[in-house]
């Protein structure tokens, strides 16, 4: 696993995404009420770029007619044929055992540590001051 | 080591020898005003005074709510906000370039006036978006064919249509809707099929359409879901039609394709069709052959969205069944249920068969 620092923390505030390259591999960042998540921006089913997809809920039934909305935003659905994916997880609502996305660990870290410690900057310029998303990958 | 497929990048599918034929793209006006030189003052004044009224009762809009907006896909909107496939340039980029396309068959669906229950208005648009579709369209684009598109719950008029397009190769077939308000095979059609065998053109079948009943057997669904799926079963209704009530013994070079209608219904549809003709074939005594015959001759499938069962072989099965030279590549692109041509025909269908399926049956089928 190499660390990648893909993003000011700044750049995607809640609820929004950045697409970024690491590794050679187009990854799809979300922050989720200042949690981040990364997937490969890649569909399993047919290959669209998941990127371009609608953030939703899920919605769950226990007996027809009665339905429960939850986890507002955490659902990612495919732009093409609607498939749901669980952008925590990167798993499929339908089959998540064998329906998933790649998903990448995703974290926060201090401009500071960034510097002083192990990890390269690589190409993006990292400020002491600042926090800055890293994926590993 | 995880390898990502580069599947965002340019390209066609490697099996594609015989060429690449997508036989349902569906182009739109971004405005109704595209439509206006091609229609006369009294018509225009009636489209944009009283409207499109869809065979479907009191309502505007679509049935069901379709997924998405537009029912398209989401990256499919141009970059100045234009609808999906309504901007030339953005779909030779984003489809014909990207999949290296050869051919691709246009099929206009809504606003195009097939369904309309105002006769006059339904005519009158459908030859608008005719000229529409050389105007915009087929006539920058080398690669596209256009659809005669038609009004065809009045079949004089449709017949008068398809005959002035005789002989003119940009148009590849005549283009009916799946949800039509009597079955296609009854007489009152007839015209439509006399015109297009005249003109040596094949019938295009779409899903969807309004036919002012319920949508399925058992009346209105309650869900998209139960929409989508119903195709099936209207689209077994209308071949059921179209063989048993003679039309392929009327004319005997016509060819049907059924799009965007799935295709695993064929074989079981071709056994029950087969069984009770054996105990009623004196009931159509005008049938000289078995059901099955008729439709392993004259009708045709396209793939997408192509049945994904379990188990490779139940696809072959169905396939087989039909006949590897009669099911044709279909995208439906911009729609949200689009098939991208490397990935929705399965690669454990033997390599001549996808090349037959990607190109060499629509080139047989449309002539091109």
């Amino acid at each position: 696993m190499v660390r990648h620092i893909v993003a000011a923390v700044d750049e995607i505030p809640p609820g929004g995404r950045k697409l970024v390259e690491a590794d050679g591999k187009k990854i799809v960042v979300f922050n989720l009420g200042g949690e981040f998540f990364a997937l490969l921006d890649r569909c399993p089913h047919q290959g669209s770029a998941l990127s371009g997809g609608i953030l939703c809920g899920l919605t769950l039934s226990d007996e027809p007619g009665r339905y429960h909305f939850s986890r507002a935003g955490e659902m990612l659905r495919c732009p093409w044929h609607n498939w749901e994916f669980d952008i925590r997880t990167g798993k499929s609502w339908f089959d998540p055992r064998r329906t998933k996305v790649r998903a990448f660990p995703a974290h926060v870290e201090a401009g500071q540590a960034l510097i002083e410690g192990p990890y390269q900057a690589e190409t993006f310029p990292v400020k002491v001051e600042a926090d800055y998303v890293v994926v590993e990958v | 080591m995880n390898i990502i497929r580069p599947i965002a990048a340019p390209g066609r599918p490697a099996t594609a020898t015989l060429g690449l034929v997508d036989c349902d793209i569906h182009p739109r006006c971004a405005d109704l005003g595209e439509y206006r030189p091609f229609m006369t003052d009294a018509m225009w004044h009636r489209l944009t005074t009283y409207g499109i009224h869809a065979r479907h009762g009191f309502h505007k809009g679509y049935p069901f709510p379709k997924a998405a907006p537009l029912a398209s896909r989401r990256d499919a909107w141009g970059p100045q906000g234009q609808p999906p496939a309504s901007d030339l340039g953005f779909v030779q980029k984003q489809f014909l370039d990207h999949y290296g396309l050869d051919i691709g068959v246009l099929n206009p669906l809504q606003p195009s006036g097939q369904g309309d229950v105002n006769d006059d208005l339904s005519g009158a648009l459908a030859h608008a978006v005719n000229e529409w579709q050389l105007a915009h369209w087929v006539d920058h684009d080398a690669r596209l064919r256009a659809s005669i598109v038609v009004p065809y719950e009045d079949a004089a008029a449709s017949a008068a249509e398809i005959r002035s397009r005789a002989g003119d190769g940009r148009f590849c077939q005549v283009l009916l809707m799946s949800r039509t308000s009597e079955p296609l095979g009854r007489k009152r059609y007839w015209p439509i099929y006399e015109a297009a065998a005249e003109v040596g053109l094949p019938i295009g079948i779409h899903a969807f359409g309004f036919s002012g009943n319920a949508m399925t057997n058992g009346g209105w669904p309650s869900f998209y879901v139960e929409e989508v799926q119903e195709h099936a079963t209207s689209a077994q209704a209308q071949v059921a039609s179209f063989v048993v009530e003679g039309v392929f013994e009327r004319f005997p070079s016509l060819k049907i394709v059924m799009i965007e209608c799935g295709f695993g219904w064929m074989p079981s549809l071709g056994w029950r069709l087969d069984n009770n003709w054996k105990r009623l074939r004196d009931e159509v005594p005008h049938l000289k052959r078995a059901p099955s015959e008729y439709m392993r001759e004259h009708v045709y499938v396209s793939t997408q969205p192509i049945e994904e069962p379990a188990k490779g072989e139940h696809l072959l099965d169905a396939m087989e069944w039909i006949g590897w030279d009669r099911i044709l590549y279909a995208s439906d692109y911009p729609h949200w249920d689009f098939d991208d041509p490397r990935i929705a025909i399965p690669s454990f269908i033997p390599a001549e068969k996808r090349a037959a399926i990607f190109g060499g049956n629509a080139r047989n089928f449309y002539r091109l």
